[in-house]
């Protein structure tokens, strides 16, 4: 589109070299206003560095040049990056929590009467902006009390309030639920609407196709290509993004219908007294790759978590293998042979400076452990390597901290952490979070295989396609219990529409 | 941790579908520090481990030229080596407490009544040497309350073991009525006095050998077993700790002990070397000492990273100022200054050498 026109921004021959490594190569980017143009690669491609250097936090080798409506202009830190009305938002919102919408938009810039600040002018100031993106909440809330959508609402706020021109979006749906997401992207039209240029950082294909006027690709460090609208599709983004045919991008090995394994693990009426999950019950066969989808905060995660013994149960009983098990914590439940992948892998999964083998090798090193609790440190190192091989973990050596990893090489991490427990029933709950796709089609692989092998595995997403393209069966949560199930032996086919229907409430209503 | 000098070949796996070499390092490297080769790896590990001992080195070659060749003699050092050693004690007990991110006010106290008990039980006939136990019994039991109210009532470690430094001082006072306790024929003398001869008229004091048995044995529990590596996970994530099935009560609980029992020996060390001990005056701010030691060595205040070869580095550069400042004349105001002024310029320093993957 509009090709005649000046760019909002170029970026031209970008380079960026760290000690001894080169992140960017000669990469290139034309932005233009009132467009989305989504930036797609695969974690480790240069995306962040890339817009690192846009906002000034990093500065580019000598020889690249970046303009802004056709002027050359340098961007030394931060502050001249806003001045030039470049606004990025990240994943990990930057707001004050304690301090209200207002006083978050004025940060740094509080207009001040005698010394003063002037609430009246912030509040006054800040409100046609708000108004204009249909807010739900006013100058005064305090951020801290307003969800993850609320809240990046309030930096859209504050770019467009600080009269932005190019708007940098960096994975913005990861924390959302679908409603959400669907007014966000109604955020985003409107603001190309208005004539912004927006910058659009998503790994999920699906949003791409939705928002994106142009897609740029960049793969290793360097600049792979530019599809527009018309010639977009799945094949050709992903043959760009990784350098070959993803042919099998999900690998799901069709079971007959009738050669269901065992029932290896019984849920009866769990539930933590209704206050996320109310009473649920489930069964999980031998070899059964169980899909759980519903809405973000319709309890998949809490459910999980009761199995696990994550968080107190006040009802309902756990039984592997038809024995009931006594489950006070999570200690409990992975000797048992239940092993939870939680969503939250930084969070509530990895020791981040601890080194991979080390994280690999956690729930195991008391199994292994010699006499008087001594460490078979011989033993870690061969499961650290072999874990590394099996996974295909991209590090310089299980001696590194796993915190300097990528998103999808940290998954792999915690995901062998779980499969050395060797456990019977693994729980994943979001594993491809965060994911580059490389990565992803290696962890659909190993779900895979962890079937054929007999293991349990429950998948928690809120990608329908990657519960579609996984899942044997599926049961789908609405609102703290188990709205209906699909596929599995004479059930209905798992499509998107059957799962969204319950997800939503509409099979409810119908009926 | 323990595999950090691991030697095995990089494993690094090329990039699926990439051809050239080129883009294959790139790959590597642009997913972060992932790009180190084993060998940087390794220098950093190095780097890491090595931590403040220039500092040390610097600091003793300094005294020694400023001091006229008084300072690196083999007496003198014998003699810093005794004024190291109780902090050095207290000060592996604080590293075990500050990996899991905690923090433990209650060292200087819980050393007074410990020492309080191990005189008062010297002075029973017959039963004099039952003072060691007794200290550190004191010691332990008093780890077992501040490891209970942070591991089961979950109160912040500063607070719990604010309320036990003044609280446990008091007890230290009422066990001696607010006396100093003397025994001139403490049975157990011989620990804080005697020196193992090595040449004539040069030994190793008994003092220093039970410091460095102390930091040798919490090594190998930190880095060799598996409460080791718990320690330092509860440290490093202690929600991921519990999902990984580590109860982190126990974990908890063991480093406070371990700082208690630790104190209580601490207070063995200091009733023997000087025969009394006083509730009021003994183990004032040692805490501090213990705190700066375990600081200058690099451990990280938020817990999950640090060595306790860097609490003994650190114990050294203290008691090596100390010593070195006396030699040199300078008043005891000036060696507050001085010593505080070299803690935050020595850690200022270690910041900027590491910076980038330094946490405080």
């Amino acid at each position: 589109m509009a090709d005649e026109r000046t760019p909002r921004l170029e970026m031209r021959g970008i380079s960026k070299t760290f000690p001894g490594v080169k992140a960017l190569n000669n990469v290139q980017l034309k932005a233009w206003g009132g467009e989305v143009l989504a930036l797609m690669g695969e974690n480790g491609a240069g995306k962040s560095t890339l817009m690192k250097i846009l906002s000034g936090a990093y500065q580019a080798d000598p020889g690249g040049q970046l303009m802004i409506d056709g002027t050359p202009v340098a961007i030394s830190d931060p502050i001249a990056a806003k001045q030039q009305g470049i606004s990025i938002i990240y994943q990990e919102l930057a707001l004050a929590p304690n301090l209200t919408v207002a006083e978050n938009i004025y940060l740094g810039t509080e207009p001040a009467r005698g010394g003063r600040i002037d609430r009246k002018a912030m509040r006054e100031g800040c409100r046609p902006v708000l108004e204009r993106l249909g807010a739900p909440f006013g100058p005064d809330t305090v951020v801290g009390g307003l969800s993850i959508a609320e809240q990046q609402l309030v930096e859209i706020t504050r770019a467009l309030h600080a009269k932005s021109k190019i708007l940098v979006l960096d994975e913005p749906t990861t924390a959302l639920s679908s409603r959400e997401t669907d007014r966000l992207f109604g955020l985003v039209r409107q603001l190309r609407a208005d004539g912004i240029a927006l910058i659009y950082i998503s790994h999920r294909m699906a949003e791409v196709y939705e928002l994106a006027d142009r897609v740029s690709v960049l793969r290793d460090g360097g600049y792979v290509g530019t599809l527009t609208r018309d010639e977009l599709s799945a094949e050709s983004l992903v043959k760009m993004m990784v350098g070959r045919d993803l042919s099998s991008f999900y690998t799901k090995t069709e079971k007959p219908q009738d050669s269901r394994g065992p029932v290896i693990l019984e849920v009866q009426d769990i539930t933590d007294g209704g206050r996320r999950v109310k009473p649920c019950s489930l069964q999980l066969h031998q070899g059964e790759v169980l899909g759980i989808a519903g809405l973000v905060g319709s309890g998949r995660t809490e459910l999980a978590r009761l199995i696990y013994g994550a968080d107190p149960k006040t009802g309902g009983k756990v039984a592997l293998n038809g024995s009931v098990l006594t489950v006070h914590g999570p200690e409990d439940a992975l000797a048992a042979g239940i092993a939870y992948l939680t969503e939250d892998r930084k969070g509530l999964g990895l020791f981040l400076d601890l080194p991979c083998g080390t994280n690999i090798n956690l729930g195991v090193i008391e199994r292994d452990a010699k006499r008087g609790g001594v460490l078979d440190l011989p033993a870690g190192r061969r499961r650290a390597a072999d874990a590394f091989k099996a996974l295909r973990v991209r590090a310089a050596s299980p001696a590194v901290t796993v915190g300097s990893l990528s998103g999808g090489n940290q998954q792999k991490v915690l995901l062998s952490r779980w499969l050395e427990t060797g456990p019977k029933v693994l729980i994943l709950d979001e594993p491809t979070r965060g994911v580059d796709i490389g990565a992803k089609s290696e962890i659909y692989r190993i779900i895979d295989e962890l079937s054929q092998r007999g293991i349990g595995v429950i998948v928690i997403s809120s990608e329908l396609p990657e519960i579609i393209g996984t899942c044997d069966r599926v049961l789908v949560m609405r609102e703290g219990h188990i709205a209906g199930e699909v596929g599995g032996p004479g059930g209905a086919p798992i499509t998107q529409e059957n799962i969204m229907a319950y997800g939503a409430g509409a099979a409810a209503q119908a009926a | 941790m323990s595999d950090v000098n691991e030697k095995s070949a990089a494993v690094a796996m090329p990039a699926p579908g990439t051809t050239t070499t080129d883009s294959t390092t790139a790959a590597t490297v642009a997913s972060g520090g992932a790009g180190l080769s084993s060998r940087q790896v390794q220098i950093r590990s190095i780097v890491q481990a090595i931590g403040m001992l220039p500092v040390l080195i610097i600091l003793a070659i300094a005294f020694h030229y400023l001091g006229e060749g008084r300072f690196l003699t083999a007496q003198n050092l014998s003699i810093v080596a005794q004024q190291a050693a109780i902090n050095c004690v207290l000060g592996a007990g604080m590293t075990f407490v500050i990996l899991t991110g905690g923090i433990d006010l209650s060292v200087g106290s819980m050393l007074a009544a410990s020492a309080m008990a191990a005189l008062i039980v010297s002075l029973v006939p017959g039963w004099g040497l039952l003072g060691v136990p007794a200290a550190l019994l004191t010691g332990l039991f008093f780890g077992l309350i501040n490891g209970s109210l942070v591991a089961f009532a979950g109160l912040p470690p500063f607070i719990v073991t604010l309320g036990s430094l003044t609280a446990v001082r008091g007890l230290a006072r009422l066990m001696g009525s607010d006396t100093t306790i003397f025994n001139p024929d403490l049975s157990f003398a011989a620990i804080g006095n005697a020196t193992i001869p090595i040449t004539a008229g040069f030994g190793i004091p008994v003092l220093a050998i039970i410091a460095l048995v102390v930091i040798v044995v919490s090594w190998f529990v930190l880095r060799r077993t598996v409460l080791g590596v718990w320690i330092y996970a509860v440290g490093g994530n202690p929600a991921a700790a519990r999902l990984s099935g580590i109860k982190v009560w126990r974990i908890l609980l063991f480093v406070y002990c371990v700082s208690g029992l630790l104190a209580g020996l601490g207070g063995v060390m200091s009733a023997a070397r000087l025969y009394a001990a006083n509730g009021l005056q003994l183990g004032q701010s040692y805490e501090l000492d213990a705190i700066a030691a375990v600081i200058l060595g690099g451990t990280s205040f938020v817990g999950g990273i640090g060595s306790i070869w860097g609490t003994l580095i650190g114990a050294l550069i203290i008691a090596v100022l100390s010593n070195g400042l006396t030699l040199l004349g300078v008043s005891d105001i000036w060696q507050f200054i001085v010593k505080g002024l070299v803690i935050i310029g020595a850690v200022a320093l270690d910041r900027a050498r590491l910076q980038g993957n330094a946490r405080t």
